[in-house]
């Protein structure tokens, strides 16, 4: 059953075939005709202020939904502002659909007005994409893409669609089948690597989950529990994968990492197994990778057989889908431990110590002035873990990772792979989009928040009220700890401090937001509170905080994770520690 | 550091050796060579790529280039079970005088004159790495003006063929409405 349409109401259609309900964009010539049929469609546009916002904006809708994210827009500078969210979602594993404009056909080639090579440009960092210069491709193009970006490992897709097949008319037939050959992600684990796992978990009496974000994108929170009080062993949850795990739990040891909990790199660097869980042995994690848990054996298990060896070699390698994994883990590990156990009890005795003398902490400004993790976690608890979290990338970030307490996957969104500044106010957006009953806060940095701040017109006039906490430290604190501890505190090009320029209060209800600010420990309270009383506007607070306030512990780049340091020049004191 | 010659089947799509190149550019892989061309199904091209595998495991090539949706099969052929060639076209100096050593050169190699002029002449060979170093070399002495090289080109000893045993036929149900969940 086929119908005559234009390339773009084809293309209208196929996104609605698709099950798409909300898309972020922007348009301009080449991408215009699609807006015509945009105009009449259920699906939902929302109309960016720069097609960076967009991006994110899908990005932060796909991690609150689970479903797959759609932005739109024009050939040229539009297509190329989505090069950093495209990206960003490849870093991340994002399922993300992007749809371009590209000049006309006859004219691709002939640097054309507008014309840029976004196939090209995006190649590296999108999982696939497409330019579809007739008309009849377009419905397969975008049924391809969606089944792309959604299955196995996701992915960003881009379809590039020139101008003329946009125009022209065409028949509309939404494929019932695809073929892909060269594309069969494996979801179903091998039985014997599941059996090979389970013995070696039942040996060890050192093991650690580590836990990524691959948890999170195949739902396999219930099953990670299951498993995790099963073996009984101590869990460490990635920057990817905070809320997978709650924080609250009697087994975890918290994130680790660079920025990591001392107990969480510690476990890991002593253990003799790592049972990794879709995680990807990331330099951040890692450390000095030569030094990393060397007396470890590995199960790595991941639906991306090319991350397993990667980094690390892996002495049961598992590829499928986490969530049939773990649950097929399950029952291996019982009829393991009906034959043998090893006992963990030392093990577990000797990380909760660890635990408990090295809990994440901070100290207050000797000053008075307002602390920035303070007001973080009082974020935290005065909104609940029902909240969603939402962060940019420096210092703020790292203290909402360890501050927040999580408790719920998809509550926790960052830019961890790229470290995108600017990701937090358009991933909000997206996120309250996609789970616009949860309160939504961006916890944000003076400096990322200057970047895409002007997503919160977006929000103001289409009703997205999400909250966008300011940390402000009137720097780029994050370099400015860089320079403190690497470079004598030579602070070339760090500072903000322009004298209170911009005023955030002003910017904000210039933008149609309510805009607060406070700078009183005894306020902090107080104002949370208030914005969370407001529902139908969105709101920004500048926590004017502490400027010298430092991220800790930290594992400095490229150094051994065994020289975690908990503060300037305080490493922990090993010797007291029997591991 | 070892080389390895793999044959790697894709779709017949546009920017495929872009892909392709690509990978390999940006994770730092070293190509020695790659040779493109038809197959016996119009919709598949056959790749042939020689790597120099240093820091990592070839493993590691061939799961980064399977990630390529493009990317339908990778074999790799090694030496003792496959055929291998290159082709060579090469404009040496020859005049009359030393016609005679040049024709014994190219008796021992197989090669042919594709083309001639009273002072040189345009030599073409076909045959394995080692053969074309060898008949280079003997070349030499003559004086070599200009040559060009194809890459290796290799396929399987015996009577199947890659494509028969990896095309499958699978498809993919798209569904109607709503996005599909396809990974649980
Ligand atoms: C687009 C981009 N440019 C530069 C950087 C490098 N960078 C990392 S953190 C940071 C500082 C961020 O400043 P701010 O948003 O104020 O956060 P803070 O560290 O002060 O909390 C910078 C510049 C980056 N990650 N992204
Ligand atoms: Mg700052």
């Amino acid at each position: 059953m086929s119908k005559k349409m234009s390339g773009a109401s084809s293309l209208v259609q196929s996104l609605e075939s698709a099950g798409v309900d909300v898309m972020f964009g922007l348009p301009g010539g080449a991408i215009l005709p699609a807006y015509d049929p945009i105009f009449d469609s259920k699906i939902r546009h929302i109309l960016v202020r720069h097609e960076q916002g967009a991006g994110h904006a899908a990005t932060g809708y796909a991690q609150v939904t689970g479903r797959v994210g759609v932005c739109i827009a024009t050939s040229g500078p539009g297509a190329t502002n989505l090069v950093t969210p495209l990206a960003d979602a490849a870093m991340d594993s994002v399922p993300l659909v992007a749809i371009t404009g590209q000049v006309p056909s006859v004219a691709i080639g002939t640097d054309a007005f507008q014309e840029a090579d976004i196939r090209g440009i995006t190649m590296p960092f999108t999982k696939h994409n497409y330019l579809i210069t007739d008309p009849k491709d377009i419905p397969r193009a975008i049924a391809e893409a969606f089944y792309i970006a959604g299955s196995g490992r996701p992915g960003p897709v881009l379809v590039d669609i020139a101008k003329d097949a946009l125009q022209k008319e065409t028949d509309f037939v939404y494929p019932k089948e695809l073929s892909l050959p060269g594309y069969h992600p494996q979801l179903e684990p091998e039985n014997q690597f599941i059996k090979d796992a389970a013995a070696l978990i039942a040996q060890s009496s050192k093991p650690v989950f580590y836990v990524g974000g691959g948890v999170i994108k195949s739902n396999a929170s219930k099953e990670l529990m299951q498993l995790a009080e099963l073996v009984g062993a101590p869990v460490v949850t990635t920057l990817m994968a905070l809320g997978s795990f709650p924080d609250s739990h009697p087994q975890h040891l918290g994130m680790p990492g660079m920025h990591g909990t001392v107990a969480a790199v510690t476990s890991l660097q002593k253990a003799d197994l790592l049972i990794t869980l879709g995680a990807r042995f990331d330099d951040r994690v890692t450390g000095k990778l030569s030094t990393f848990a060397v007396n470890a054996k590995v199960i790595h298990a991941d639906i991306d057989p090319a991350e397993i060896g990667k980094n690390r070699f892996a002495d049961v390698p598992i590829v499928g889908d986490l969530k049939r994994t773990i649950a097929a883990l399950i029952p291996a590990v019982k009829a393991e431990f009906a034959k043998n156990k090893a006992d963990l009890t030392p093990w577990i005795a000797s990380m909760n110590k660890l635990r408990a003398t090295y809990p994440l902490g901070y100290e207050l400004p000797k000053d008075g002035s307002l602390s920035p993790q303070y007001v973080i976690e009082r974020i935290s608890a005065l909104t609940g873990p029902e909240g969603i979290y939402v962060a940019g990338v420096g210092q703020h970030q790292m203290w909402a990772s360890q501050f927040v307490k999580y408790e719920n996957p998809r509550t926790w969104l960052n830019s961890g792979g790229l470290g995108t500044m600017g990701y937090a106010v358009p991933a909000a957006m997206g996120a309250k989009v996609g789970a616009p009953d949860a309160t939504v806060w961006a916890i944000d940095g003076d400096g990322c928040f200057q970047m895409t701040n002007q997503e919160l017109v977006t929000c103001a006039l289409n009703n997205i009220p999400i909250k966008v906490a300011i940390i402000n430290n009137e720097s780029l604190g994050m370099v400015r700890q860089w320079q403190t501890l690497f470079y004598e505190g030579r602070y070339s090009n760090t500072s903000l401090d322009s004298k209170r320029v911009p005023d955030f209060v002003k910017l904000a209800e210039a933008m149609g937001c309510v805009g607060l600010s406070c700078e009183r420990p005894e306020d902090v309270d107080a104002i949370i509170k208030q914005a969370n009383a407001i529902n139908d506007q969105p709101v920004v607070v500048d926590f004017r905080v502490f400027r010298d306030a430092m991220v800790w512990p930290m594992v400095a780049a490229g150094t051994s994770n065994d020289d975690i340091m908990i503060a300037r020049e305080l490493a922990p004191d090993w010797d007291s520690q029997e591991l | 550091m070892s080389t390895h010659t793999l044959s790697v089947l894709v779709e017949n799509s546009p920017g495929v050796l872009a892909r392709v190149a690509g990978l390999f550019s940006r994770r730092a892989y070293n190509i020695d060579s790659l040779a493109v061309g038809p197959t016996e199904n119009p919709d598949i091209s056959r790749m042939t790529i020689v790597i120099n595998v240093e820091s990592h495991s070839l493993e590691q090539v061939i799961r980064q280039l399977d990630k390529l949706v493009n990317v339908i099969h990778i074999a790799e052929l090694k030496l003792d079970e496959s055929v291998q060639a290159e082709l060579l076209l090469v404009k040496i100096s020859a005049t009359s005088k030393n016609r005679f050593d040049v024709d014994a050169v190219l008796e021992t190699y197989s090669a042919s004159i594709v083309d001639e002029g009273a002072d040189y002449m345009t030599i073409e060979a076909t045959g394995d790495a080692a053969k074309i170093s060898d008949l280079l070399n003997a070349l030499e002495r003559f004086g070599i003006r200009e040559l060009a090289q194809s890459g290796l080109v290799a396929i399987e000893r015996g009577s199947g063929s890659l494509a028969d045993r990896t095309l499958s036929t699978q498809s993919i149900p798209t569904a109607d409405s709503g996005q599909a969940d396809y990974q649980n």
